[in-house]
């Protein structure tokens, strides 16, 4: 093999204090495909971001191109140091043609005018290279998804460079496109171009990867070969940790499953939910697991009626019902907790106690309309008993507490209501280890007390410790089920397998 | 729910003590708060007393300062609504020239003269619920749907007078606009219109602080998205509030219409937003929403009267008044901001 045109030797990156890249060594040669993969979480977007020059890594590592060492910073130090990246979210702007586009931040002017013609030539070359089916002056906002990734492509050629990093390029792309696109990509491979690319698709890494990198918690936890590249391989690698004791689940499943109370048939938004169906009984914790973008939170938005569905239709406790807002959800009593606390869910410069009540101050109005201040304090005073919410009291706006202290006031809110059955959205997401517990004992205490719970979440050993099955989605779709059986428990792999497809690859 | 929780209660009685501190300093801290522009009210008067050699702090010319700022005031309150929800309502002084015109229309009917009061009110809430209804449910920006009706309400208001200044040299209910409220006979009165502009307070403090609908209010200005979330009917709260701006709008153009027994289309109202609009940012009410009071929207439009008065008291030439104005307005919001910095988003 010829000499590696990338080389990273020991790059690390913290974020106050906390690990988000242990010294991770990375080496990639031209004129191959190598494929990162990992759970999310894991640290590819980290490592990509110090590539892009978005982040510069902790001192002490090293990166070298063609033998090299480099320093990479500000957003054009990628670019300079040969190294293009594509995300997942394209970033062109649409309102301009494709030359401008690729010539964005670099545009020729002749005595200070802009050289359009000079820069549509430019790009032609480049365009027929690629097989394009557009002019350089076409507007951007013209061109399909498809085409908008060989824009990005034919910017990245344009710039000469010789590492090409790809997120999760098809995760906009019809079939057909991912198809082209992939046949492209082995066509800039014979050019001699590096390209990184990174995936949460076994079959697409199967069908490109000339080598897998594995990450998980920030390491490289391995390198494969193409022929050693097989799924069961790199799901060990990708998961590989015990599931720590700090889950409780005293409630009983077998005992607690109760009688169904939230069933969800064929639901679709005719973009990011493909008709989902499921059950959730009282009693019980279901766990509703998926890559990112699987569409997990979207169909909660559909159950809730956040979001307009195109199919579909619920029932609650055996009765069909029609929800279309989220305030008529509510009312039903089914509750959602946002992923996003901050932006959907509290209001950051209200006191807890309107942040608590909020949902239940018509319910407790005076003549339908006046507040009744001491029920307000009453519940909020049980609710910070009751959940240990730290503040120095309820009065203070919820903007001031910790992450773990904002969760429980949300959580309260919901609570407040009664709800039958509780629909949790990444409920630890940005809190601390301590209130973490203290949350998956409230869980277990609510499904004992029978409500029904359905907890959306992309940490697999939360999943695992505190629910009794697991839901698994996939690009919109119900991917499978995972039960535990007598003998053995529910484990990651499973949900890995079903998650990113693989269980027909091996099948 | 988590068995820690007489633990916990236990925990928080030992705390009660430095609990209880922490509410006090929470109280104080609130209070300055709520204070926020008074003091640079109270200086203000106390300046202008002094330059005036002494004309401010008369019983005449203080009732001249009520009544003149009782409009705005009225004004100010429903624009308060409106921004506490992160809008904006430019269309009140047009609204307020409809509903005077509108209003003085009616008072001239022989039979129905009398019901020109609410004639105006209403004329002023219709506008507002169609400025409402045009944000809430076809979701067009609050700047763009109120520029818009600010010109078309405006042109309505000429169109109602055909142009000209509609008389009425005997309406009915006049003495709102220039009686007074005797409190001790021959020592203390207040004008009607600063008594209409008080309870307009005191209904708005009740509205915002005491009921369901309050909350919602500032809870669609602090977080629209988790509003909807949380059950709120967004839509519902904002028609609501731009009901209330123009409500209030037509409450002051039959304020106006009282006070002058006339009305002219073209004229009366003109650029009056600008100066609510000033009177609830002087007050502290946060342009992006959820922040902000009542109280500190009073205080914000009796700094401007105040300031008109006391510049004309001391002899203040027409041209820099209005530079002064100016710089008092950036100035005192200047002050605001520093003194609040760290403690909040404002």
């Amino acid at each position: 093999m010829n000499d590696p045109i990338l080389e990273m030797r020991g790059v690390s990156k913290s974020f106050f204090g906390i690990k988000a890249l242990r010294a991770v060594d990375l080496t990639v040669y031209p004129g191959e495909i190598h494929a990162l993969m990992g759970e999310n979480g894991a640290g590819k977007s980290t490592l990509m971001k110090i590539l892009s020059g978005a982040y510069r890594p902790d001192p002490g590592g090293e990166i070298r191109i063609e033998g090299k060492p480099v320093r990479i910073e500000g957003p054009l130090g990628g670019r300079a140091a040969g190294i293009s990246i594509i995300y997942q979210e394209l970033s062109l702007a649409p309102n301009l043609s494709v030359a401008e586009n690729i010539y964005l931040g670099r545009e020729i002017s002749r005595s200070g005018l802009l050289a359009r013609g000079t820069m549509r030539q430019g790009v032609g070359p480049i365009l027929e290279r690629l097989g394009a089916d557009f002019q350089p002056s076409t507007l951007v906002a013209h061109l399909s998804m498809g085409q908008r990734q060989l824009v990005e492509i034919a910017r990245a050629l344009h710039a000469r460079s010789k590492i090409l990093i790809m997120d999760e390029p098809t995760t906009a792309l019809s079939a057909g496109e991912s198809e082209r696109l992939f046949m492209l990509i082995r066509q800039l491979r014979a050019e001699g171009l590096a390209i990184i690319y990174i995936s949460h698709r076994m079959d697409e890494v199967y069908a490109l990867g000339d080598r897998v990198t594995v990450l998980r918690d920030g390491r490289l936890v391995g390198s494969l070969d193409k022929p050693e590249i097989r799924a069961d391989t790199i799901v060990r690698l990708m998961v590989g940790r015990d599931v720590s004791s700090f889950y409780k689940k005293d409630h009983d499943p077998e005992a607690g499953r109760g009688h169904p109370v939230l069933g969800a048939i064929d639901m679709s938004d005719g973009l990011r939910v493909k008709g989902c169906s499921l059950t959730v009984h009282a009693g019980e914790v279901v766990g509703l697991a998926g890559l990112i973008g699987a569409g997990r939170t979207e169909l909660a938005h559909l159950i809730i009626g956040a979001a307009a569905k195109t199919s579909g239709r619920l029932e609650l406790e055996g009765q069909p019902i029609d929800i279309r807002t989220p305030g008529e959800a509510l009312e039903a009593g089914i509750a959602y907790l946002t992923e996003d606390r901050k932006a959907l869910g509290l209001f950051l410069d209200m006191s807890c106690l309107d942040n608590i009540n909020l949902a239940v101050l018509g319910r407790d109005a005076k003549l339908g309309w006046f507040l009744d201040g001491d029920k307000a304090r009453e519940r909020a005073d049980r609710a910070f008993a009751g959940l240990s919410i730290r503040a120095a009291n309820a009065g203070v706006p919820a903007g001031g507490l910790s992450g773990g202290n904002q969760q429980k006031v949300l959580l309260s809110r919901l609570l407040a209501i009664a709800p039958k059955i509780l629909i949790l959205d990444e409920p630890t997401r940005g809190v601390d280890v301590g209130a973490k517990s203290e949350i998956y004992s409230i869980i277990d205490n609510l499904a004992k007390a029978g409500t029904a719970i359905l907890v959306i979440s992309s940490d697999l050993p939360e999943i695992i410790g505190i629910c009794d099955r697991v839901i698994v989605m996939r690009s919109g779709h119900i991917a499978g089920e995972v039960n535990r059986t007598e003998t053995a428990p529910l484990n990651q792999e499973d949900i890995m397998a079903l998650a990113t497809g693989m269980e027909h690859l091996d099948a | 729910m988590p068995d820690n929780g007489s633990t916990q209660a236990k925990a928080a009685t030992a705390n009660g003590l430095a609990a209880a501190q922490e509410t006090r300093r929470q109280r104080i801290r609130l209070l300055i708060r709520a204070a926020g522009m008074l003091p640079v009210l109270l200086l203000l008067c106390a300046g202008f007393h002094y330059l005036s050699d002494g004309r401010f702090f008369t019983g005449q010319n203080l009732g001249i300062v009520l009544q003149q700022a009782a409009v705005n005031t009225v004004l100010a309150a429903g624009m308060t609504f409106v921004i506490l929800t992160g809008g904006i309502d430019l269309s009140v002084g047009s609204i307020l020239a409809a509903s005077a015109m509108a209003g003085l229309t009616m008072s001239k009917l022989p039979e129905l003269g009398a019901l020109w009061l609410p004639a105006a009110v209403l004329t002023g809430l219709g506008f507002g619920v169609v400025n409402g209804a045009l944000i809430a449910l076809l979701r067009l920006p609050p700047f763009i749907v109120t520029l818009g009706s600010l010109t078309a309400v405006r042109g309505l208001a000429r169109l109602l007078g055909a142009d000209t200044t509609v008389f009425n040299p005997s309406i009915p209910y006049a003495f709102i606009g220039n009686g007074s409220l005797t409190l001790v006979p021959g020592v203390a009165s207040i004008p009607w219109l600063s008594v209409i502009a008080l309870l307009v307070i005191l209904a708005s403090w009740l509205v915002l602080r005491r009921t369901v609908l309050g909350v919602h209010i500032y809870a669609v200005g602090g977080n629209e998205s988790a509003a909807r979330l949380a059950g709120i009917k967004v839509w519902a709260v904002l028609i609501f509030v731009y009901g209330v701006s123009g409500l209030l709008a037509g409450l002051g153009g039959a304020m106006q219409a009282a006070r002058l027994y006339a009305a002219n289309g073209l004229q009366l109202g003109q650029s009056y937003e600008l100066d609510a609009i000033t009177a609830v940012i002087l007050g502290g009410t946060s342009f992006v929403g959820g922040i902000g009071s009542i109280w500190g929207t009073l205080v914000g439009a009796l700094i401007i009267a105040v300031l008109s008065n006391g510049l004309i008291l001391t002899g203040v030439s027409d041209i820099w008044q209005y530079v002064i104005k100016g710089l008092v307005i950036i100035g005192a919001v200047a002050l605001d901001r520093y003194r609040l910095q760290g403690s909040a988003r404002t």
